[in-house]
């Protein structure tokens, strides 16, 4: 059926244009907004009813003059070409080549918002990935598949670490192994650390990134990890690769949510934010794992900053109901100048249960971690008690918490950010410090592991 | 010819159509050449308001929408344990043989296999009088659930026919009744039930049993009973999945019916993997055999996941009707109120709280009330008992799900961040949570357990609520300047927490008999006993914290039943023996 041009449009508001009497257009149809000058942007259709039809047009309505747009319905969903050739090139937040290497040929392309996988092909992931940090490989284990986002707040070095986890990952093989970056609403500064580092100075060369800098239009943000996603879905299941996808800022992926809810008219929810965000979000990050009888997988990082560091705003709260736990940097740990500041009391892996002891990591790892939890958080309350009554009061057991609390910091959490250290040297370094305290205090350790390991 | 009206808008999950007269309210249609599962949720003269069930991308105004003539129904019948279905009741096994690995749109595949053949036993002949409920034959559905084929409510009669001993495909009429107007009626092997009607039974009971769930804290501090309510809120990260998997795992139901609303995919997974090798404690048989799975994970259309809710109660109520306890594990129906009020603000209703629209607790209240211990329709005893997550926004239990879930529940486990935080799990909060049941369950304690369950166990909460108004004298001025009396409360609370509240989830304490827990428990009261008769005599406290057999108390947890059963003697007077020493020595030495 040839493709017809609707000249003329009857609303334009917010992000949208209204059209009426166009039967034929099918919901979520991309449509191409022409304008006089032959410029053209993207759209989607949002909602199309027997006599008007809405478009949502990511790169935003301003100059449209609604005598003269035309509006083109391509008679499909947004699509991402795929082929190998992918590898190493820069996108734009809506899949438009960003670098002077021309346009993706390839027959074969697919919608990018993806389907729901079936849990039945799903296969649980137990692989454990070695990140070299110790505070996240003993304490918030990164699994193979997983989906594990920081949370962040501005001026923390999520950056830095997210680059670290990627360039330290020791995944079978380089050959195997990619990165499909995701800048969602990133600064220019953010997007060339990101390129640099992982680039030029990591370890693999395969890479696929989707910008969409800070000053690009904002709806465009809804479609960039989709992208992203669909990018890295073709090469974890299609080409079987070892994908990391990291997205970056969750942040603003909500914010631009929020915008075109508002815009449509829509009741919103928990501050503003549309009452579908969770379904939204989940639509993102369920599009990780490992599957039957497919060698690749599909790891998820996606970073987020917490509005005022609040992890019970809406953004983070609805991404930890989803993901599979949390990293979460501290603002105070990062004071006192310990990189990485990880606050592995509110960090939690939900995959790390069948991914570590024998046979994935090594057999005391789990009591390790659960006894190490449980000594740091205890020496919180510590901590809290010495600063009404001072260092100086504290009774002895108190004072060996006080410091086993401060060589935790300064020996297992902080480490250089080049430091690539072995699992088995960080299960080490977690057992040297529980020799620090009492063995009446070690419940989560049975007798026989104490015996063997507190000699 | 099929009743046929036409598409005149998408928004979403929501259609509307327009040639509707003669659709009933709730009916299920059809939606789109593509044939998209949808249910009528409002009809305004000649349009209607139909949530479909699957992705709606591509649908175009003037497509048709077909009427199916039946409203949201499933299909029950054997075949139903043991696998995972989605939302709408399609088994996403035979999805994924038809689909591949990503769930296709418009995919028809039948609800029950039909191929599959099963040995039927007939419990009836040819005359016998029918009523509704009478059981007609019985399958050997799995090892552990034996399946009894029912006479549907609202049919009475006379038996015709009745299909004799044999091995029949799942397609069979298994008998024919002549009811009272000498119309014969066919009894096929697979029934159909309408989701959103409770099915019927002929009395309700009040709960007397426990549900025995082998997690001490919920056993022996805050019990559910056989066809209660519980709701377990927690914001992310305190482990309400895990719990709720626990339960699964380790609940004495005959049948449990796994609800994974709006969750991860993997969390699914999970259960398809480990509970086929788990083994059930009781029959040594595995979990999978017993338990049902429905799976609308968070991706999965929002629509099928308000549906999923009632697709697994009904399961539940059909093998509650053949006389067996049941258990459903909702996780989470937060995501599930979160459904309602998307559909809702979709179709323009004006809001109550938050967003939410304004129906929420009735229906919060329709679900819970189909939990409860009911004499069946043939006079036999079944239960479902519901216990339902809630996934509080930022842990704030003043949210309206939690506070209206809680205006339905008898049975509340909050979990806490801060104990959660510190590994402790399950992270329960034994000062937030209650349980209006322990009234109702003593007895079946007092007879089973041990006499003295009650007091033990008013006791021990006594003593943890003391606790925490020490410990905040603690956070003031430390443990140092306190009585040696409410060092002993405070210590004693320790070993509490950690050698009996805290549980493992792996390994040989995740299954905790009553027996085990009363044990340990009355071991630590008892060590309290003595060591409040010592100081009071004298002997300070810091002496009798520090014994090997004092110590070991919190170790206790890591024997399994049977061990800690023949070695409780021992302990006890290992227990004894230090005390009397310490205490014996200390004193002297003052006599002296």
């Amino acid at each position: 059926m040839p493709l017809i041009d609707h000249v003329g449009v009857d609303r334009i508001y917010g992000p949208f244009v209204l059209l009426k009497g166009t039967p034929d257009v099918g919901f979520g149809e991309l449509a191409q907004i022409r304008m006089k000058n032959g410029d053209h942007r993207l759209g989607q259709v949002v909602l199309n009813g027997e006599d008007a039809t809405l478009v949502q047009v990511f790169s935003g309505t301003s100059d449209l003059v609604p005598e003269t747009t035309a509006v083109r319905f391509l008679g499909r969903p947004l699509e991402m070409k795929l082929s190998p050739a992918l590898i190493g090139r820069v996108f734009s937040g809506l899949g438009e080549p960003r670098d002077d290497c021309g346009p993706v040929y390839s027959a074969y392309s697919k919608d990018v918002n993806g389907s729901p996988l079936n849990p039945m092909a799903r296969v649980y992931p137990r692989n454990f990935i070695q990140t070299g940090i110790s505070a996240i490989d003993v304490l918030v284990t990164l699994i193979r598949g997983q989906k594990l986002p920081i949370f962040s707040g501005n001026g923390l070095p999520h950056n830095k670490l997210a680059v670290q986890i990627a360039n330290q990952s020791q995944l079978v093989g380089e050959e195997n192994f990619a990165v499909v970056f995701a800048g969602i609403g990133v600064k220019r500064d953010d997007a060339a650390y990101f390129m640099e580092e992982l680039f030029e100075k990591g370890r693999t060369k395969n890479m696929v990134v989707f910008l969409n800098l800070a000053d690009d239009p904002v709806i465009e943000r809804i479609a960039t990890p989709r992208f992203a996603l669909t990018v890295g879905e073709y090469l974890a299941f299609e080409l079987n690769m070892h994908v990391l996808v990291i997205m970056t800022d969750i942040t603003n992926y909500c914010e631009a949510l929020r915008e075109i809810g508002v815009a449509k008219g829509e009741v919103p929810s928990r501050k503003g934010y549309p009452g579908y965000m969770y379904s939204d979000l989940a639509s993102l990050y369920e599009r990780a794992g490992v599957l039957k009888g497919i060698q690749g997988s599909l790891t998820q990082i996606p970073i987020l900053t917490m509005p005022n560091d609040d992890i019970t705003h809406p953004i983070p709260d609805l991404t930890g109901f989803i993901t599979e736990g949390q990293i979460v940097l501290s603002r105070e740990l990062d004071s006192r100048g310990i990189y990485p500041p990880i606050d592995v009391l509110a960090s939690l892996s939900r995959l790390m249960k069948d991914g570590i002891g024998k046979g994935y990591t090594r057999e005391d790892h789990p009591d390790l971690a659960s006894q190490l939890y449980a000594s740091y958080s205890r020496v919180q309350d510590v901590r809290a008690l010495a600063s009404v009554i001072g260092e100086d009061e504290l009774s002895q057991i108190d004072i060996s918490y006080m410091d086993f609390g401060k060589s935790f910091e300064n020996t297992f959490i902080k480490q250089s950010y080049d430091e690539d250290r072995d699992i088995s040297e960080s299960l080490d370094i977690g057992w040297k410090l529980l020799k620090m305290l009492p063995r009446n205090e070690l419940t989560r350790i049975s007798k026989e592991e104490a015996d063997a390991r507190l000699k | 010819m099929e009743k046929q009206g036409i598409i005149i808008m998408t928004n979403g999950p929501v259609v509307k159509a327009r040639g509707i007269r003669e659709f009933a309210m709730h009916e299920m249609v059809y939606v789109g050449e593509m044939r998209l599962m949808g249910e009528i949720i409002r009809i305004d003269e000649d349009e209607a308001t139909i949530q479909v069930y699957e992705d709606t991308q591509g649908l175009k105004a003037g497509e048709p929408v077909f009427g199916r003539g039946e409203p949201l129904s499933i299909a029950l019948g054997p075949g139903l344990l043991g696998n995972i279905f989605d939302g709408v009741g399609r088994p996403l096994g035979a999805l994924y043989e038809k689909g591949g690995i990503f769930i296709p749109r418009g995919i028809k595949v039948p609800e029950i296999d039909t191929e599959k053949t099963w040995e039927l036993e007939p419990e009836v002949k040819v005359g016998d009088i029918a009523t509704s409920g009478t059981v007609i034959a019985t399958i050997k559905e799995t090892p552990l659930v034996s399946h009894k084929v029912m006479v549907p409510p609202g049919l009475e009669g006379e038996f015709t026919f009745v299909l004799p001993k044999g091995t029949f495909k799942a397609d069979v009429t298994v008998a024919k009744v002549r009811d009272s107007r000498g119309q014969e009626i066919e009894i096929p092997m697979v029934q159909r039930w309408p989701v959103r009607v409770p099915r019927p039974c002929r009395q309700h009971l009040t709960p007397k049993e426990p549900l025995i769930t082998g997690q001490r804290v919920i056993d022996g501090f805050f019990p559910i009973a056989k066809g209660g309510v519980a709701a377990i809120p927690g914001g992310f990260g305190t482990g309400k999945t895990v719990t709720q998997h626990q339960l699964a795992k380790w609940s004495e139901a005959t049948v449990v019916v796994y609800i994974g609303c709006g969750e991860r995919g993997n969390e699914m997974t999970d259960v398809l993997e480990e509970f086929p090798e788990l083994e059930d404690p009781r029959s040594g048989r595995p979990l999978m055999e017993r338990t049902i799975l429905v799976a609308n994970t968070s991706n999965m259309p929002v629509a099928a996941r308000e549906a999923s809710i009632y697709t697994g109660i009904t399961m539940a109520e059909y093998y509650r009707d053949m006389g067996y306890d049941v258990a459903v594990m909702a996780d989470s129906t937060s995501r599930w109120a979160e459904a309602l009020r998307e559909i809702s603000g979709r179709m323009e209703e004006i809001p109550a709280e938050e967003g939410f629209p304004a129906y929420l607790p009735s229906r919060l209240a329709e679900f819970y009330e189909r939990a409860g211990r009911v004499v069946t329709l043939n006079g036999d005893m079944g239960s479902v008992t519901i216990i339902g997550a809630v996934s509080p926004p930022g842990g704030d239990f003043t949210e309206p799900v939690t506070r209206h879930t809680k205006r339905f529940v008898r049975c509340f486990w909050a979990l806490d961040k801060s104990l959660a935080n510190a590994r402790h799990f399950p992270a329960i909060n034994w000062v937030d949570s209650y349980s209006e049941y322990v009234g109702e369950v003593e007895d079946w304690f007092s007879l089973n357990v041990d006499t003295g369950w009650s007091e033990l166990r008013k006791r021990a909460k006594d003593l943890l609520a003391e606790d925490e108004r020490i410990q905040q004298v603690v956070r003031l001025v430390g443990e140092d300047v306190l009585p040696d009396s409410e060092r002993l409360i405070a210590f004693t609370s320790y070993l509490i927490k950690n050698g009996y509240l805290q549980q493992g989830a792996f390994g040989p304490d995740s299954f905790s008999p009553p027996s085990k827990g009363f044990a340990i428990l009355s071991l630590i009261m008892h060590f309290y006993d003595r060591a409040f008769a010592l100081i009071r005599q004298g002997v300070p406290f810091s002496l009798l914290r520090g014994g090997d057999a004092v110590a070991n108390l919190v170790h206790l947890k890591e024997l399994s039943s049977e061990e800690l059963e023949a070695q409780l003697p021992k302990i006890r007077e290992k227990l004894d023996a230090f005390m009397e020493k310490t205490g014996s020595e200390r004193l002297a030495a003052r006599g002296r």
